[in-house]
């Protein structure tokens, strides 16, 4: 019986190496002095700027709209809303480089809604809105999925209890269900975020590579690995510590929101 | 005043088919698991759309599937207090009962004066998590009433107390509900409960009132097994 436990453990310890290698890898195989010569490569800085400005931009989009969707989405049934829900999913499942092409038929120079854009004079591929948008596409699904289950989360009581006050649609969504679902939705927004830090295909396809303009730092990154691998590397080590910041954020608030309720 | 309702309604596979009067003051109603008791609270409040019927309190219409009248659950004016209590748990005691106020465009000084009705002065900031299961029934009945609602719905107000609060509370509430005189029904399944809340009783049976009148009628003229039942069970605990 030992010896199986043991045989299970080890099988499952091999995807545990296999998984840690590349990110051990990546902090063990760079000095102090590496890492601060690789920070101060002229593509990092740009690139950080960028990525923060545009990934706050694209939160904030999110969340706003995307915290009354999500209520919204948790409060009705039937197949519509089911096919509507499955339908903003899919950008999870898509590939990246899928994502960029349906931006680019969509809103570029001859998509669909780019023609439109351009008679008023206003082209978004290749510009800094093309990043957040293509952003905005990979990781809203991301925040509406996770935030729709923390609203469903909410006892369904204490909103009709509210009702019966008279309290309106608005007051019970501000005053009752986003408090309540608040460390959930604060979790949904930390994933999207790191989603958005993240992305990487449809941004190279949709907004271009452009240092300072659409450069994020994935890209620099792609971009660094051609010339300077510490560059890279420095880069990629700053958005691993990010992302497992984020991560953890993700699964304490979501630990101490799930005792409560 | 008198809540007089007579609705129709599938609500899952259950079809409810009612008649019910408070006929001045608190209708106890009691049924099986599964009759749907739960889900006519539902019907009366709005929460689930009633198919036919008409409801009233008093003299205003809330529900009459003829005129189309149907006022969502927020114009209702009816007072809810589910099993649960259904406090808010990021609240005080007294938040609970100010957010209840404001919702309704009460004036603010209702809050005091129903934590003061209430006895609940000492635990005004306090936590929901922090009260025993009497105050929180007690928390939630101030809080329903501090709005001031046109009838007063409780589902199974006594089943989530341990015995010894059970008793106190039941006392208490049997008290309020007298002196308001609010037209009210109790959801319950406690035969000792049913007894001690209300002298009108109607039964819940699939969907169905079996039967509706004083307990004495009641007792000498049961009209299913059940109700036979319960009577004996509700008489032989006094």
């Amino acid at each position: 019986m030992t010896a199986q436990r043991v045989a299970l453990a080890l099988i499952g310890a091999l995807l545990v190496l296999f998984l840690a290698l590349p990110i051990v890898s990546l902090f063990a195989s760079a000095s102090a002095t590496d890492v601060a010569s690789g920070l101060r490569h002229p593509l990092v800085w740009p690139a950080l700027r960028l990525s923060l400005t545009t990934t706050l931009i694209t939160l904030a989009i999110v969340v706003t709209l995307g915290t009354p969707l999500s209520w919204t989405l948790s409060r009705r049934q039937g197949r519509f809303w089911q096919a509507l829900e499955s339908a903003i999913q899919l950008p999870v499942v898509i590939p990246p480089a899928v994502a960029g092409v349906a931006l680019l038929l969509a809103f570029g120079r001859r998509g669909l809604f780019g023609a439109v854009l351009g008679g008023a004079g206003w082209s978004v591929t290749f510009t800094t809105t093309a990043v957040v948008m293509a952003e905005v596409f990979v990781s809203a699904p991301f925040f509406v999925q996770a935030a729709t289950s923390a609203f469903r989360r909410i006892d369904p009581q204490l909103v009709l209890v509210s009702r019966t006050f008279g309290a309106s649609p608005l007051r019970v969504f501000f005053r009752v269900a986003v408090p309540l679902a608040a460390p959930g939705l604060g979790a949904a927004a930390a994933m999207a975020w790191a989603r958005a830090l993240g992305e990487f295909g449809a941004t190279l396809m949709f907004a271009g590579n452009l240092p300072g303009t659409t450069q994020t730092l994935p890209l620099a990154i792609y971009t660094a690995l051609e010339a300077d691998l510490r560059a890279a590397q420095a880069i990629s080590m700053a958005l691993v510590v990010v992302a497992f910041s984020l991560l953890w954020f993700v699964r304490v608030t979501l630990k101490s929101s799930l005792e409560v309720s | 005043m008198s809540l007089v309702a007579r609705l129709g309604a599938r609500v899952g596979e259950l079809t409810i088919d009612v008649d019910l009067n408070t006929a001045g003051g608190t209708l106890v109603l009691v049924g099986p698991n599964g009759a749907g008791k739960t889900s006519l609270l539902s019907l009366l409040l709005g929460a689930l759309p009633a198919e036919r019927g008409r409801l009233s309190i008093g003299d205003t219409l809330l529900f009459d599937s003829e005129q189309g009248v149907d006022l969502p659950v927020e114009r209702r004016r009816i007072g809810y207090v589910p099993q649960d209590h259904a406090l808010f748990p990021q609240l005080t005691v007294r938040d609970n009962l100010a957010f209840a106020v404001q919702s309704a465009s009460a004036p603010m000084h209702r809050v005091d004066g129903a934590l003061r009705d209430f006895g609940l002065e000492a635990l005004a900031h306090r936590r929901p998590r922090s009260l025993s299961g009497g105050e929180k029934q007690r928390v939630a009945l101030a809080r329903a009433l501090s709005v001031d609602p046109r009838a007063l719905l409780l589902d199974e107000p006594l089943a989530a107390l341990d015995v010894p609060a059970r008793a106190e509370v039941r006392a208490f509430l049997a008290q309020t509900l007298r002196d308001r005189g609010l037209p009210s029904i109790v959801v319950t399944h406690d035969p000792t409960d049913a007894l001690a809340l209300g002298q009108r009783v109607a039964v819940l049976e699939a969907g169905r009132v079996s039967q509706q009148g004083i307990w004495d009628e009641l007792a000498a003229a049961p009209a299913t097994r059940f109700v036979e039942q319960f009577v004996a069970a509700a008489s032989g605990r006094v």
